[in-house]
């Protein structure tokens, strides 16, 4: 909603207009699709006085942002809470909540742990055991594709590709949960989390530690640069950190997403089976489509107009991501999954410097599981109630009840 | 305004006009170009935006000019040629 005589008094150039919008509020999780709408439609920036945060939610602006990392820092925090005012919940990240010169030194070692190279030395076992997943719930045909597939998957690659011990990996999912809950606002669902947090915090410590880490992870790769310098042994941990809290509940919810889309929309399940080859793409535009992460913040470094309007020096900017891979200025039918778009230069990975080091992992997974199905499943059906699982950042279901059969 | 020929390996060509500033792969991406995919947003990290630099214009690249090479070598300074580039495209590897 616009309150003119609010805009009058904080507009710069050009007046914002202000939404009583909250976009961190349960009953805009069930479909924040008319909203997103609203808040594109608003102006290319707009105010939310909920949360006092300026917001970006077309295209254009939501990737200019995401390029300008001088102006648009990541240091004081990429949720809404500011560094600069407020204790963190955690100690920051080393590379999510870094600017550079600090991020580029630390980015530089994720991405070789995570390079193209590594991706071929996993590809394999990756793709076996997406196969023998498929090949086990054929067997039951009837089963719930978030629980069954879209955590079982990731859950039985990913921690073991990051070398971690079999104990205790039931904190694995609750510590993402929690991480990405804490990039929100403080309601409910980010109390709620921070309270419970202490034992799958104390887990995740622990685990990041270098003798707990088999030979040959990606975890004990990452130490071993502190052993040649590029990295001191006391960022080893917690780099090993942002792996065990992003790269494991992102890719469920993406998987999750992908798997959604295909049971939604049996025509481009026929195309997908029709050429499994476009299993890479159809994952892709899952990510586009579904915008497992939905948002992250900026804080501004210094005194900034965002398309026409003037916007202060320490002031938190909220990207919606979800928004912007929606946007009819960008994307021609905006609101379709096709596996064929090009879906280049959507922002669900972000863009620019902090675009997501482990893309290349989330890829291989959606691939081999969505080329998996293509090749062995004939009809993908839902089957029961589907139910959406909340959280501030990420964007999934609790339950896809689904009955497929063999092809 | 730098413009860039992307030659694709079939022999056909698009012409495109970039910005200043623009790497020669988010030019292509922007205009959805067949051919360069560009799936990591020039983080160096995917070689799905590889391209083949004509030697005659290697020169007018800023960055580092390399007749061979991902767009990605250009994206932190852009690729914008300051004169027409013709740059014979590659299938990705
Ligand atoms: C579908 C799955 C995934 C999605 C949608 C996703 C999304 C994102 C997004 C939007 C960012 C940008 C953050 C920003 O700009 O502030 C990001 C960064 C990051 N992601 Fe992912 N991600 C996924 C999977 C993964 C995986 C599998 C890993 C690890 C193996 C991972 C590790 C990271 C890290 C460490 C960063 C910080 C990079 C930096 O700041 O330079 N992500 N991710
Ligand atoms: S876009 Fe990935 S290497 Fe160029």
């Amino acid at each position: 909603m616009t309150v003119p005589s609010a805009c009058a008094s904080t507009a710069g150039p050009m007046a914002i207009p202000h939404l009583d919008v909250d976009p961190f509020a349960i009953s805009f999780f069930d479909d924040p699709y008319p909203t997103h709408e609203r808040l594109r439609e608003a102006g290319p920036v707009v105010y939310l006085d909920k949360w006092n945060v300026y917001g970006v939610a077309r295209y254009a602006e939501v990737y200019s942002v995401l390029n300008d990392p001088q102006t648009f820092c990541s240091s004081r925090g990429v949720g809404l809470s500011d560094f600069k005012k407020e204790k963190p919940w955690r100690p920051p990240s080393l590379i999510l909540e870094a600017d550079p010169p600090a991020h580029t030194r630390t980015r530089a070692v994720l991405s070789k742990v995570l390079s193209p190279a590594t991706m071929k030395r996993i590809r394999d076992g990756f793709a076996l055991a997406a196969e023998a997943k498929i090949d086990e719930l054929l067997q039951r045909r009837k089963f719930d594709a978030v629980a069954d597939l879209a955590e079982a998957y990731p859950l039985s690659v990913f921690p073991d590709a990051l070398g971690l011990k079999a104990e205790g990996r039931e904190h694995l999912i609750p510590y993402a949960g929690l991480v990405f809950n804490a990039f929100g606002p403080p309601n409910e669902l980010r109390q709620t989390a921070i309270e419970r947090s202490a034992p799958h915090q104390a887990y995740v410590a622990e685990q990041c530690q270098r003798p707990n880490l088999k030979p040959g992870g990606f975890g004990a790769c990452i130490h071993a640069f502190s052993d040649t310098g590029e990295i001191t042994s006391d960022e080893a941990p917690l780099l090993v950190r942002s792996l065990l809290s992003a790269g494991l509940d992102t890719t469920v919810y993406g998987i999750g997403a992908a798997l959604y889309c295909l049971a939604r929309f049996p025509k481009e399940f026929a195309r997908l089976r029709a050429d499994p080859s476009l299993a890479r793409n159809a994952f892709e535009e899952a990510v586009r489509f579904e915008s497992p992460v939905q948002t992250f913040f900026r804080t501004t470094t210094r005194e900034v107009e965002i398309g026409g309007t003037r916007v202060g020096e320490g002031e938190k900017v909220l990207m919606f991501l979800g928004a912007a891979n929606r946007d009819p200025r960008r994307w021609i039918e905006s609101d379709r999954y096709d596996i064929t778009r090009k879906t280049s230069g959507h922002v669900g990975f972000g863009s620019g410097i902090h675009m997501c080091v482990g893309q290349l992992v989330a890829r291989l997974e959606g691939e081999v599981v969505l080329s998996a199905i293509a090749r062995r499943v004939a009809s993908i059906e839902i089957s029961g109630p589907v139910e959406r699982r909340y959280n501030n950042t990420l964007r999934g279901l609790e339950s896809l009840p689904i009955s497929i059969t063999p092809a | 305004m730098p413009a860039i020929t992307f030659v694709h390996s079939n022999g056909n060509s698009d012409h495109l006009d970039a910005s200043d500033g623009e790497s020669a792969m988010q030019a292509a991406t922007r205009y959805g170009l067949d051919g360069i995919l560009a799936e990591c947003g020039g983080n160096a990290m995917c070689a799905t935006c590889h391209v083949y630099v004509d030697d005659a214009l290697a020169g007018a690249i800023a960055g580092r000019p390399r007749r061979r090479g991902r767009a990605a070598r250009w994206h932190r300074r852009g690729a914008a040629a300051d004169e027409p580039a013709v740059l014979p495209d590659q299938d990705h590897v």
